[in-house]
């Protein structure tokens, strides 16, 4: 019987992020849906666990924690003996291991995030939502994210992962939004040689594999 | 121990947050400019420091480091016990808390103030640009959503993430200043806990030395 309670849908990016770094390190956790047609995600309820009224919230028996980055360190920091020992830097690895992992995690979400975000947006959620796609935003949005990929090129030719060696926690927050770029735009990322390269053995993880699998089961 | 070098300039917002966090725990270091107006943040010798080609960038020993959040990290676990604990490693609801408003800065309150600051001050000031005013209110609609959950978290609690001063809080402080120098800074009265908490810690001696650094800039 687990006390960790994601609360959210597997098809947002948001809580596939968290969902990830769960399988990652074998924590037990239940799903409780919200229910954002209807409004639940605006609720009195909900907004006590997350007040600026998005998914995921995460609770367990000792805190409740929001902002999906933050849920995966904290689930990192609490079962260090659990799953992937690397996700934050390794046992031995130390401040600098985890120093890597911070630098390369920060530019996710501030360079690679904004961007990618908005592309999800306007290539997968507008279609989906019926809202109007806005081709000028399509096109600015692709460009920065190229600049962003161009950079992260350059680093994982000299590093196998973004952080060094080991796959960590800045390579997972990459997963959600990659996901869906490279079902939408695939140039992107496999027309540049060692993103392609990286991109491939993210996206092959068992983990990531269980929450694609999620994502697939169809939404009553 | 070699000394610790940080390129940036010293009113640049990023290069700011982690300058207060080396006067925080009071570490020797070194504040090497960087010229952007001259382009030096995109010459190879800095884009070798921060691939990205932005402030700051920080080098300890053999160690270079980008993202001031990062910075700070490394700043103040490497100073650890000789300033005030920042980060609550040892706790971990305390931390998860630290972790937690640090994003909320980085992902709700940084991409609606950031904006006001750049189209008011940094567009006029140094690019002699014109304001937009429909990117300025928009973001102040946000703005106000974002303070409306800040008045209620700080009601409850004395700084964001508990009743103790920590990164999650410093990482507010340059923009704000900023922001607090736009005419759009009586915002703020509407929120008499949100103005509280934030005259509270410009009261820090470390704030009050590193907003001297930013000179005609405030």
């Amino acid at each position: 019987m687990t006390s960790v309670t994601v609360y959210g849908a597997p098809f947002s990016p948001a809580v596939s992020r968290v969902l990830a770094c769960l399988y990652e390190k074998d924590v037990d956790f239940k799903l409780a849906p919200v229910d954002m047609a209807k409004g639940q995600h605006k609720s009195p309820d909900f907004l006590k666990l997350q007040p600026f009224g998005q998914v995921p919230a995460f609770q367990d028996e000792l805190a409740t924690v929001f902002e999906s980055r933050a849920i995966c360190k904290y689930i990192c920091n609490k079962y260090p003996e659990k799953g992937n020992q690397n996700l934050i830097g390794g046992r031995d690895g130390g401040l600098l291991a985890r120093t890597s992992v911070d630098q390369w995690l920060e530019a996710e979400g501030q360079s690679f995030n904004p961007p990618s975000s908005a592309l999800v947006f306007q290539l997968a959620f507008a279609p989906m939502f019926g809202f109007k796609q806005d081709p000028a935003a399509i096109e600015q949005n692709e460009a920065k994210l190229a600049n962003v990929l161009d950079v992260y090129d350059r680093r994982l030719g000299e590093s196998k992962f973004l952080a060094g060696d080991d796959f960590t926690l800045a390579d997972l927050v990459h997963l959600p939004n990659g996901h869906i770029l490279v079902s939408k735009k695939e140039d992107l990322f496999l027309s540049r040689k060692n993103v392609g390269r990286w991109w491939e053995e993210i996206s092959a993880r068992p983990s990531w594999k269980k929450v694609v699998e999620m994502q697939n089961v169809p939404q009553s | 121990m070699s000394l610790i070098k940080l390129y940036g300039m010293p009113m640049a917002t990023c290069t700011m947050r982690v300058l207060l966090c080396l006067e925080e725990v009071g570490a020797k270091y070194e504040l090497v400019p960087i010229s952007m107006p001259t382009g030096e943040h995109k010459s190879p010798a800095h884009l070798a420091r921060n691939p990205f080609g932005q402030i700051p960038a920080l080098e300890d020993g053999d160690l270079t480091l980008f993202e001031s959040r990062a910075i700070a990290r490394y700043v103040l676990r490497k100073f650890k016990g000789q300033g005030p604990d920042l980060l609550k490693e040892g706790n971990l609801s305390e931390s998860a808390m630290v972790d937690v408003w640090l994003d909320v800065e980085a992902h709700q309150y940084n991409p609606a103030i950031s904006p006001i600051v750049y189209q008011s001050l940094i567009l006029p000031r140094m690019y002699g640009g014109t304001p937009d005013q429909s990117i300025i209110d928009t973001n102040l609609e946000k703005l106000k959503k974002v303070l409306d959950v800040y008045e209620a978290r700080l009601s409850k609690s004395k700084y964001l993430a508990g009743d103790f001063f920590s990164l999650a809080d410093l990482s507010h402080f340059s923009y704000t200043k900023y922001f607090m120098a736009t005419p759009y800074a009586s915002v703020f009265d509407s929120y008499p806990h949100v103005k509280a908490w934030w005259e509270d810690f410009t009261s820090r001696p470390a704030f009050k030395k590193v907003a001297a650094g930013m000179g005609g800039h405030q």
